[in-house]
């Protein structure tokens, strides 16, 4: 069985740039939970777009559950939490239309919603203890619980690797908690593929299986337990 | 006032418009593109001065450069060979001057052309309203046939790019979307007030909805309302019903915002 992430040598600078990844070399087995960490400007967003197939390397090969990244074939098998996940249209927008966003790419473009989209939905909306705020408007809602509408939209698709973009960005410390430990238990109910990217990885030290610190490529790659302490994240005590 | 035969075609073809026009903008106030209407409008211009030039159907050719502006834009903005606004600007003005220069040279500076800047719906014909009715009776179809994915492309374009929706192909149809409707309202309201009832009964419907879906609904009724109300009080005001379809729509968000104030 091919693994959810495979990056050869991969290289890659924007034109007239100075190069911002270099010999990255990376193995995501199905069903890991993975921190992407690093500092600002370090590449860890452009290695999870090439991961993705947004960007394609300028030297070396990514594949995404066994295909090249760029020309993947089973893009619904994808969920993404996008940086800053929140709505920004004025339309009132409940959680639940939110979330029956996430199943358009696998019921296709004219494919009308039916039962088992509207089942995947609620189910989606109670794994992330939202079924009470079901049918509240998105904007009535706290940040933290935003950011779960978007994590069940994401669900929603059923997906066998979950993507995550600074998810913790714009939310406070005791949220990250709970959406650390949310993504615990998603991983382990659902056995879900997870890469969890982000300038601080705190929050999720105690449950991830490896951290990948990236700072123009690799400089960790390992069990949490194993980074040297200067490399720890000072925003969470337990750390 | 439904005794004329001339009154029954302005409903009927007013109906259609009022319906297909927030519709469309519904989606192009959400992307924060609500005035690409005007920008379209514009090059619709040039496209009635082609006609008038070139001695065939104004709306044909105002179709035919309605759509090329609505993809020429949506084109600069996702190749990021322009940002929104500025793509926008171009098309806008390009096609404005384009029209000056093309009416100057088809020699059609006259009451005609004004009915499409300003709209001339109690001339609408049977003919005119086969045409409305065939193309609006589409957009809407169209419309609700790719609701979900547009409305998924407008709550989270990133993810749905990732998840393999085609962001590209849905946003070139509302391109085309909006230029047919501006098309076929010229002679409702005139090109240069289409886009504020693709617009207005929008923002309207967000005051007092609860939802998304009651968000377009509540706007599709408030469009359809502005022009029936609207060409009413024109028909026994002996106002210009373009803008008194307009001026009511704008009572419509009045009203709307107090309601919702009212409703906290």
């Amino acid at each position: 069985m091919p693994l959810a992430v495979e990056l050869r040598d991969v290289a890659f600078g924007y034109a007239r740039g100075r190069p911002v990844l270099e010999g990255v070399t990376l193995a995501v087995e199905r069903g890991e939970f993975v921190a992407i960490a690093g500092p600002n400007g370090g590449g860890k967003t452009t290695l999870m777009r090439i991961v993705l197939g947004l960007e394609r390397p300028g030297a070396g090969e990514a594949l995404l559950l066994g295909e090249p990244a760029h020309a993947f074939s089973r893009r619904v098998e994808l969920g993404y939490l996008a940086q800053r996940s929140q709505l920004v249209i004025d339309a009132p927008t409940t959680v639940r239309e939110v979330v029956a966003a996430g199943r358009v790419a696998r019921r296709g473009l004219l494919g009308r919603a039916g039962r088992d989209d509207r089942a995947a939905v609620a189910e989606a909306i109670a794994r992330v203890g939202l079924a009470a705020q079901a049918d509240v408007p998105l904007r009535r809602l706290s940040g933290g619980q935003q950011q779960r509408a978007f994590i069940a939209k994401a669900l929603a698709g059923e997906p066998s690797l979950l993507v995550l973009d600074e998810p913790t960005t714009g939310v406070d410390v005791e949220a990250q908690e709970a959406l650390a430990a949310l993504l615990e238990e998603l991983h382990r109910a659902l056995d879900v593929t997870i890469l969890y990217v982000s300038h601080e990885f705190g929050a999720v030290e105690r449950f991830v299986d490896r951290l990948v610190l990236v700072r123009g490529g690799i400089v960790f790659d390992g069990p949490p337990g194993q980074l040297p302490g200067m490399w720890h994240d000072p925003s969470h005590a337990h750390a | 006032m439904l005794e004329s035969e001339f009154m029954r075609l302005a409903f009927a073809s007013g109906a259609i418009v009022g319906m297909l026009a927030p519709a469309v903008g519904f989606f192009l106030v959400q992307r924060r593109e609500s005035l690409i209407g005007d920008g379209i409008g514009h090059v619709a211009f040039a496209g009635v001065a082609l006609g008038y030039l070139l001695d065939v159907s104004p709306v044909a050719t105002a179709l035919v450069a309605a759509v090329a502006g609505g993809v020429t834009i949506e084109v600069l903005r996702s190749r990021r060979l322009a940002a929104s606004d500025q793509a926008l600007a171009l098309v806008f003005y390009t096609g404005i001057a384009a029209g000056v220069v093309l009416i100057s040279l088809a020699g059609a500076l006259n009451v005609d052309l004004f009915s499409f800047l300003f709209g001339s719906i109690l001339t609408t014909t049977r003919t005119d309203l086969a045409v409305v009715a065939a193309l609006g009776l589409t957009g809407l179809a169209v419309v609700a046939v790719l609701y979900r994915a547009l409305a998924a492309v407008v709550i989270d374009e990133e993810a749905s790019r990732v998840a393999g929706v085609p962001i590209a192909a849905l946003n070139v149809a509302i391109a085309v979307l909006a230029a047919v409707t501006v098309a076929v309202s010229m002679r409702i309201v005139g090109i240069l007030l289409i886009a504020a009832l693709m617009v207005m009964p929008v923002i309207a419907a967000t005051r007092v909805a609860w939802s998304m879906r009651s968000t377009m609904l509540i706007a599709i009724g408030l469009g359809l309302a502005s022009v029936l109300v609207g060409l009413s009080i024109a028909y026994y005001g002996d106002l210009p019903p373009g803008g008194t379809i307009v001026l009511t729509a704008a009572g419509g968000f009045v009203l709307a915002s107090a309601v919702g104030a009212v409703r906290g």
